[in-house]
C-alpha cells in the first residue's frame, strides 16, 4: 500500500480528520523551508504538500505568488525540491509528501525522468495544477509506472456530468478546490461545502481533502468534518518567515490546526 | 526537418485543440468546464447564419471594413532606388490601422462579444499590452452596454497612457498589474485569475491567437477577414495572388489573420516578424520562435522564452504589443513545418522604419507593424521588381508618439 493510502487508513482507524499543511519550497531560503518540512510531522501534519515555485502561478493568489517569487529568488528548482524530499525521507519514511506545481518546469525537466526521480526521492503524489483530465495522458503513464499518485483537483464548477471523467484517472485522494477562485483569497461557506462534498463522494471511495481558502483552525476542522482532510496553505505564509522565530511560529500554527482537525471525530 | 507535410495547412486544430503537438487546454480544473462551454458556444455560433450576419454588419458599418489595400508607391520607389537593377518588389499595405479603434483587434473582439452575449455572460474582462485590444474591448462593451475590466501591466500603463485614458473614456475599468515584470504576460495571468473567481457571469475576451483552445482557433477565424479581403483586393488590383506576406508577431493574431487564407497557396511566401528588442543575442528581446523552445503557459503548448528549468523569462520590446514571451500555438506549428518564415527586427530597426514610413507614405504606423515595415525594408529590395509584397499595417501609431519621441530625445 502506498504511503498516502496507509496514512489515510491510519487516520480513518483513529476516527479523526487529517491535516495537510503546505509549504513553498525554498521560501524564503532552503534552510528555513527544510526546517519547516522536518518540523511538520512533529507538529501534527498527517500529509505534507510542497509547492514548487513557478514564475506564472495562474491558480495562486498574492500570498503564494510572493512565496513562489521568494523561493525562485532563493534558487528553487524542481531538482532542489526533490533534494529536500530526499533529505526529509532520511528521517521520516511514513509521512506522505505531495508536490504541487505547474506543468512547464516538469516538461522542462522531462516528464518521465521527473517521475522516476520524484519516486526515487520519496515523493508520493503529484498535483499538476494546469494539467486537467483532458491533458492528463501526457503524464499519467509516467506517474503510474513510478507508483506516484496523480491527485486531481475537483472544483465547484466540475458538474455531475464531468465528475466521473475527472475522477477516473485519480488516485491517492481527491483535492476539492473549495472556491471558484485562486488560493488564499475567499473562503467557502460550510453550507457550500456540505452540499458539494457528498456530490463528489457519490462518485469515489477515495478520501477527500479540502483546500483553497482554508485558514483558521475552525475552518480546518470544518473542512475535515465535512470531508476527510484540510489543506492549509496561505495563512502559514503570512507569519513572515524571514523573522528569526518564524519556523517556531509556523509550527505552532500547524500544531493549533492539527489539534482542531484531530478533534474532529469521524466514523472509523 | 523531415516530417511529412500535411495535405492542408488549414486543417487544424484537432479535437483536442492541437496544431500538431501545439495548443491544447492546459488550465486548472476550475476553468475547464468554462473553456468547454466557450468551445460549444463558438461551434454553435459558427453554424448560425444570424451570428455571422450580425458580425459582418458590425465590421462594415461600425469598424469600416473592408480596410483598403494600399500600394505604397513612394516606399516601393525608395527601395528600388537602392536595390540591384530589376529588383525591388511592389509593396502593398493592408490598412487595418484604419479600422475603428485603430488596429485589427476590433475584428475578433466584436466576434467574441457577440459570442459572450449568446452565452448570457454579463461582464467582460480582457488583458492588454499596447492597449489596442483593451481599447477595442472597451469600445465593444460600450456599444453593447456591458461592464468591462481590462488588466494591463503597470509598465504598459505607464508607456501607453493615451490608450489607458481612451479605455477609461469608454467606460472601462483599467486594473494595473504589478506582478512579474508588469507587462502583457502578467496581465494575462491576472485576467485568468480574475476569471477563475468570476466564472459564473464573466467572459474573458482574449486578444490574440494564444490561450487555451478554442481561443487560438476562434481569434484566428475572426481575424482571417484580413487575409480574405487581401486575397480579393489583390486579385482586383493585380489579377493574381501576392508573392509574399509580412506581418509583425507578438501573440500573432494579425499575422495569423493575414496568413491563414493563403496557407495552402504554395506560391505565397510568408514572413512573421518577431520583436528582437536589443537583439536576439542579448537577453532583451521577445523572439519566442527564434530563441525559445516548446513549453506550456497560459493554457497552451507553444514556443516560450524560458530558462533551463522551465521558468518563464521576461520578454522585452519597445513595442508593448509584442512584449510577450510566448506565441500562438498555430505559429509554433507552422514554424516547425517550415510553412512560415519567422524573422525578427530590433527596437532600433522598428524606430527607423516608423519614421521612414511616416515620411514616405504619410502613414504613422504603430510600433508593432513598424517591425513588419522594418523587415519589408530588408526583403523587398532582394526580390525582382515584378514581385508583390503585402504587409499588414495592423495598427496606427498615434498611441506610440510619446514613446517614440522619448527614444528620439524629443520633449513633447
Amino acid at each position: 500500500m502506498s504511503r498516502i493510502a496507509t496514512r489515510f487508513a491510519k487516520v480513518k482507524a483513529e476516527g479523526r480528520g487529517a491535516l495537510i499543511p503546505f509549504l513553498e519550497a525554498y521560501d524564503p531560503d532552503p534552510a528555513t523551508s527544510m526546517a519547516l518540512l522536518r518540523g511538520f510531522p512533529g507538529a501534527g501534519a498527517d500529509l505534507i504538500e510542497i509547492g514548487v515555485p513557478f514564475t506564472d502561478p495562474m491558480a495562486d493568489g498574492p500570498t503564494v505568488q510572493r512565496a513562489g517569487q521568494r523561493g525562485l529568488k532563493a534558487g528553487a528548482t524542481l531538482a532542489g525540491t526533490l533534494a529536500m524530499v530526499r533529505d526529509f525521507r532520511r528521517e521520516d519514511d511514513a509521512t506522505p509528501v505531495i508536490l504541487m506545481g505547474y506543468y512547464n518546469p516538469i516538461l522542462s525537466y522531462g516528464v518521465e525522468r521527473f517521475c522516476t526521480d520524484a519516486a526515487a526521492s520519496g515523493v508520493d503524489g503529484l498535483i499538476v495544477v494546469d494539467v486537467p483530465p483532458e491533458e492528463a495522458d501526457e503524464i499519467e503513464p509516467a506517474t503510474q509506472a513510478n507508483g506516484l499518485d496523480l491527485i486531481r483537483l475537483v472544483a465547484p464548477t466540475t458538474d455531475d456530468e464531468r465528475l466521473p471523467r475527472v475522477l477516473s484517472g485519480t488516485s491517492g485522494f481527491i483535492y476539492y478546490v473549495a472556491i471558484t477562485g485562486i488560493t488564499g483569497t475567499r473562503s467557502a461557506t460550510s453550507e457550500a461545502l456540505a452540499a458539494a462534498i457528498p456530490r463528489v463522494r457519490a462518485h469515489t471511495t477515495l478520501p477527500i481533502a479540502i483546500g483553497f481558502g482554508v485558514r483558521t483552525p475552525e475552518q480546518a476542522a470544518e473542512a475535515a468534518r465535512i470531508a476527510d482532510a484540510a489543506v492549509v496553505a496561505s495563512n502559514l505564509d503570512e507569519q513572515g518567515r524571514a523573522k528569526p522565530d518564524a519556523v517556531r511560529k509556523v509550527l505552532d500554527q500547524v500544531r493549533a490546526l492539527a489539534e482542531a482537525v484531530r478533534a474532529v471525530r469521524k466514523a472509523a | 526537418m523531415n516530417k511529412p507535410l500535411p495535405n492542408s495547412f488549414r486543417q487544424g486544430p484537432d479535437a483536442r485543440g492541437r496544431f500538431g503537438q501545439f495548443g491544447g487546454r492546459f488550465v486548472a480544473e476550475t476553468l475547464m468546464p468554462l473553456i468547454l462551454e466557450v468551445e460549444q458556444a463558438y461551434e454553435a455560433a459558427k453554424k448560425d447564419p444570424a451570428f455571422e450576419t450580425e458580425w459582418r454588419r458590425l465590421l462594415k458599418d461600425y469598424v469600416g471594413r473592408p480596410s483598403p489595400l494600399w500600394y505604397a508607391d513612394r516606399l516601393t520607389k525608395h527601395l528600388r532606388a537602392k536595390a540591384a537593377p530589376g529588383h525591388g518588389a511592389k509593396v502593398y499595405f493592408k490598412r487595418d490601422e484604419l479600422n475603428h479603434t485603430g488596429a485589427h483587434k476590433i475584428n475578433a473582439v466584436l466576434g467574441q462579444i457577440l459570442l459572450a452575449k449568446r452565452m448570457g455572460k454579463t461582464r467582460i474582462i480582457a488583458e492588454t499590452g499596447a492597449g489596442q485590444h483593451g481599447v477595442a474591448t472597451a469600445t465593444a462593451c460600450a456599444l453593447f452596454d456591458l461592464p468591462c475590466t481590462v488588466f494591463m501591466g503597470a509598465t504598459d500603463v505607464e508607456r501607453q497612457q493615451p490608450n489607458v485614458f481612451r479605455m477609461k473614456l469608454l467606460g472601462a475599468e483599467v486594473i494595473p498589474v504589478t506582478s512579474g515584470a508588469s507587462t502583457l504576460k502578467d496581465a494575462m495571468n491576472e485576467a485568468l485569475r480574475y476569471w477563475v473567481a468570476n466564472v459564473h457571469d464573466t467572459y474573458y475576451c482574449i486578444g490574440t491567437v494564444a490561450g487555451p483552445h478554442p481561443y487560438p482557433v476562434m481569434v484566428r477565424d475572426f481575424q482571417s477577414v484580413i487575409g480574405e479581403e487581401t486575397r480579393a483586393q489583390m486579385m482586383a488590383a493585380e489579377g493574381r495572388l501576392p508573392d509574399a506576406l509580412v506581418a509583425a508577431i507578438g501573440g500573432g493574431s494579425n499575422a495569423m489573420g493575414l496568413f491563414y487564407p493563403f496557407l495552402d497557396d504554395e506560391s505565397v511566401a510568408m514572413y512573421g516578424v518577431e520583436a528582437a528588442g536589443h537583439g536576439v543575442d542579448t537577453d532583451q528581446h521577445a523572439a519566442s520562435l527564434t530563441k525559445g523552445r516548446p513549453g506550456v503557459l497560459h493554457g497552451n503548448r507553444t514556443y516560450l522564452l524560458q530558462d533551463e528549468y522551465g521558468q518563464i523569462l521576461e520578454a522585452h520590446s519597445i513595442s508593448a504589443g509584442l512584449d510577450y514571451p510566448g506565441i500562438g500555438p498555430e505559429h509554433s506549428w507552422l514554424h516547425e513545418l517550415g510553412r512560415v518564415n519567422y524573422v525578427h527586427a530590433t527596437d532600433q530597426e522598428a524606430l527607423d522604419a516608423f519614421q521612414l514610413c511616416s515620411k514616405l507614405e504619410g502613414i504613422i504606423p504603430a510600433l508593432e507593424p513598424a517591425h513588419a515595415v522594418a523587415y519589408v525594408l530588408r526583403l523587398a529590395p532582394t526580390l525582382p521588381a515584378d514581385k508583390l509584397v503585402v504587409m499588414n499595417m495592423c495598427g496606427r501609431g498615434d498611441k506610440d508618439i510619446f514613446t517614440v519621441a522619448k527614444h528620439l530625445g524629443v520633449e513633447l
